[in-house]
């Protein structure tokens, strides 16, 4: 049993991948589009005004009940940021047939279910039902404004908005609250016919049935999916590295300080980077997590992220004001001992089983695998968990101090108390 | 060893008991690479007072959290560079009433949870190590204090009980934290982590006989004396009606909470966790006619949701998200009980219910971590988790409506808002 990408119509592609031992099968069907200002708040609330209901389904209570009777599968809306892709549309999951009392089968009505979801939705006077416009429409501004509630979340955004203003990537996949504010029903509608017809469609599914069952229900699913000439997905333009380090600063009435710090990086070897940042900051055996952490107790978080789809590399911790300093050039520090290749032996060999261990167990979640397979067709590339891996475990101590000496501090974020300020 | 299978969930288990008195299972998983290893004792933030070789001891909030994060270090340094080396990231979590430790790993799987289970049997704390901790952990109070989900929770137990300990904050406080020292770390050990308290799960493609044998071989040969713990006599009336912050937020929160009647140890209590998470979709549930109705008056959000919860001695039914007039929706909720209880839950309503919750714990299969966390509960509860095909068999719409009628009520009741800060 091998996986699969092969296209189905017109900038429709599937990704199928087989596998016999989950409960459940998944079904995902996400648009692709590149990130813009002017779009990312009218393509993020698409979904959700989409699965308020269809024709034949024409209410929440309606589908609800549906869903219910399929064994409780459920169809959820994703709105999410792939490089300097927006990737909008459900990720479905049932119950697989062979658990079902019946042996019913699940795969074709969830799958017409989501092609209603996406081709027929509950319209009145030939526009999105109104009702279901306002609320959802009030729903995204509320969720934008709460991106505040989670402190640590905040201040990751803040930082990544900051260092990349001005780039798609410094976009949020949400859109933002006055673009949103402005969207109207009768635009909304016509955005909706263009992304549908225009947008590529990444399928994937992942679970006991054989492909051709699969494609078939897809198709069927999809039949009256217009299809016009399909857009290109964006490739992300590297992050322009600044001269001078951007240094940006919020109050907030919190316990708790929040210092982000963000990171060009010039080298394109990216399986070298995410070896390094491994060792910096991406586990709790890291450069980070053991001497910011355990040796000075100066925070409980400070973890590093490489973001592959853009040559990032951004570090988030929690700590308190009056050390911002002590933790700020412990970071730096850090970063310099791993460029330096300042490290003991365990320190390798435990980056590269870390990675190792979540490559080969990616295939054991279906949540992984779908968001791992998404952001590989969404940014174009082909690679698989197991290649991935192959590329890690041949990876030279060199090749990774060489591209970590291309990191370079761009831009620091500090959120702070009220009462801290002078 | 002795093999169960179930059929109608497609999963089988291994299960023994040692002379120590530790509990064994392990669960086949043909197909998946990993291999998932959970240590679990019956303690956790709810166990603060408790009878050690014949004398009460009152311990600091927070002191079982603290204990869990000191048992990485060991005599020769700290459990997670040596299970890191084999591509194991072990972690850890504290509970009400549980400690949990685990990892996962693809490669070395014996040798792993060999380290497992030293690190977790054999205490190693310094008074400097201890001090050291202080720092770590003060700051991830100070994470949670700033998080306004955490806050309306807390809260909201503080509000519904008087005396129990579920009202004590997992992590305590800054200033309770400060009180720990070596010496009470080490009593709490003694007490807690013997093999006859605690229950080792593991899932995935492993012999079970090995397993038996790793665990023989690291673990004391004894058990331990049954502790006798304190959670504290709870009444029926809760503590206070509503309780408020103001936070940095950008809309109000709320959670509403129900003292629900609690159950004791046996196939009964399983039986009482499913009825409370049907009769939490029934009322209020996305598929319930309440939530349709306050969705579309725009009340609720997707935010909206709610939980049925058993701890030691207790339970409660909450729900909530974010809302413009939690007021209102409380309001609501128990009038749709009375409803329910007055008018009976429709039929059809209740057959799709228990349809798809069915469907919700099949998935739930698909976990490692959530197989080994439910046996373990099970174990400490008395009942086999696994068989809840067989229990949502025997459940009745009248049994949900039972449930609705003797604990949704408004003397029953508390409200826990967070609301934004005036600028």
């Amino acid at each position: 049993l091998e996986v699969t990408r092969t296209q189905l119509m017109n900038g429709v592609y599937l990704t199928y991948l087989p596998a016999r031992k989950f409960k459940t099968s998944l079904l995902s069907a996400q648009f692709v589009t590149p990130l813009r200002q002017e779009t990312a708040g009218a393509y993020a609330l698409l979904p959700a005004v989409l699965r308020r209901g269809t024709v034949t389904y024409p209410d929440m209570g309606s589908l609800a009940a549906r869903l219910d009777k399929l064994y409780g599968a459920r169809i959820d809306y994703t709105i999410r940021k792939k490089g300097e892709n927006q990737c909008v549309g459900f990720v479905a999951s049932m119950i697989d047939d062979s658990f079902t009392p019946g042996k019913e089968r699940l795969l074709e009505p969830v799958a017409n279910l989501l092609g209603e979801l996406i081709c027929d939705p509950a319209t009145e006077r030939g526009r999105f039902v109104n009702a279901y416009f306002d609320t959802e429409k009030t729903n995204l501004m509320d969720a934008i404004r709460s991106l505040i509630n989670d402190k640590r979340d905040y201040a990751d955004s803040r930082l990544l908005w900051e260092m990349c203003a001005g780039e798609p990537y410094g976009i949020s996949r949400l859109g933002d609250e006055k673009s949103v504010e402005k969207l109207q029903l009768r635009k909304l509608y016509g955005q909706y016919g263009q992304l549908i017809a225009t947008a590529r469609l990444e399928l994937i599914y992942s679970g006991s049935a054989p492909r051709e069952r699969v494609e078939q229900a897809f198709r069927s699913a999809l039949a009256t999916l217009p299809r016009d000439s399909v857009a290109e997905i964006a490739k992300a333009r590297p992050h322009v590295p600044r001269e001078e380090t951007l240094m940006v600063t919020d109050e907030l009435d919190v316990t708790q300080g929040k210092l982000g710090m963000g990171f060009s990086c010039s080298s394109d070897d990216s399986i070298a980077l995410l070896m390094g940042n491994t060792l910096f900051g991406g586990s709790s055996n890291s450069k980070l997590f053991m001497n910011v952490r355990e040796k000075l107790s100066l925070c409980y978080y400070a973890s590093s992220l490489y973001h592959r789809q853009k040559n990032l590399i951004t570090v988030s911790s929690g700590i308190e004001f009056e050390n911002y300093q002590k933790a700020y050039d412990e970071i730096l520090a850090q970063l310099t001992a791993v460029q330096n290749g300042d490290l003991e032996d365990w320190e390798m060999e435990s980056a590269r089983s870390t990675l190792l261990n979540a490559y080969a167990s990616m295939g054991d979640s279906q949540g992984k695998l779908e968001n791992f397979y998404l952001g590989q067709a969404a940014t174009g590339q082909t690679g698989t968990p197991e290649e991935l891996a192959q590329q890690v475990r041949e990876m030279a101590e060199d090749r990774i101090f060489n591209a970590m000496k291309t990191v370079k501090l761009d831009t620091v974020y500090f959120l702070r108390g009220k009462e801290a300020a002078e | 060893m002795k093999q169960s299978f179930y059929e109608r969930i497609g999963e089988s288990v291994y299960r023994e008991k040692l002379p120590n008195g530790l509990q064994i299972y392990v669960v086949p998983k043909p197909g998946f690479t990993k291999s998932y290893a959970f240590f679990a004792t019956r303690y956790g933030g709810m166990d603060t007072r408790f009878c050690l070789n014949g004398k009460w001891l009152d311990t600091p909030a927070g002191i079982a959290h603290y204990l869990e994060h000191k048992m990485f270090d060991t005599k020769d340094g700290n459990a997670l560079q040596d299970l890191a080396k084999n591509g194991a990231e072990p972690n850890a979590f504290t509970a009400n009433a549980m400690t949990g430790y685990y990892f996962d790993s693809t490669s070395h799987f014996e040798e792993n949870l060999k380290i497992l289970l030293s690190f977790v049997s054999v205490p190693y704390f310094t008074e400097e190590s201890v001090a050291k901790e202080q720092g770590i952990i003060g700051q991830e109070i100070r994470m949670i204090e700033d998080n306004p989900d955490w806050q309306l929770y807390t809260r909201m137990l503080q509000a519904l009980y008087q005396n129990s300990t579920a009202r004590t904050s997992i992590a305590g406080t800054v200033e309770s934290i400060s009180h720990i020292t070596a010496d009470t770390l080490y009593d709490c050990h003694k007490a807690f982590y013997t093999p006859s308290n605690m229950v080792l799960t593991v899932v995935g493609n492993i012999k079970p006989e090995r397993v038996v044998e790793i665990a023989q071989r690291v673990l004391p040969d004894e058990g331990g004396p049954v502790i006798p713990r304190d959670y504290g006599t709870e009444p029926d009336a809760v503590m206070e009606k509503e309780t408020r912050l103001a936070m940095e937020v950008a809309s109000p929160q709320f959670l509403t909470g129900f003292k629900c009647r609690p159950v004791a140890d046996g196939e009964e209590y399983m039986r009482t966790s499913i009825i409370g998470d049907m009769a939490c979709d029934i009322l209020l549930g996305d598929s319930s006619p309440l939530y349709q109705r306050l969705y579309d008056q725009g009340l609720i959000n997707t935010s909206f949701g709610g939980s049925f919860e058993m701890l030691p001695g207790v339970a409660y039914l909450y729900a909530g998200g974010d809302s413009k007039d939690s007021r209102a929706v409380k309001e609501e909720i128990q009038k749709e009980a009375l409803r329910l209880v007055k008018e009976g839950i429709d039929e059809e309503f209740y057959q799709r219910i228990k349809k798809a919750s069915f469907g919700a714990n099949l998935r739930g299969l698909n976990s490692f971590e959530n197989i080994a966390v439910s046996l373990s509960e099970g174990y400490f509860h008395g009942y086999d988790p696994l068989r809840f095909p067989q229990v949502f068999d025997s459940i009745t719409r009248e049994d949900v409506e039972m449930f609705l009628r003797d604990n949704i009520a408004e003397e029953r009741s508390v409200l826990s808002e967070i609301v934004p800060k005036e600028a």
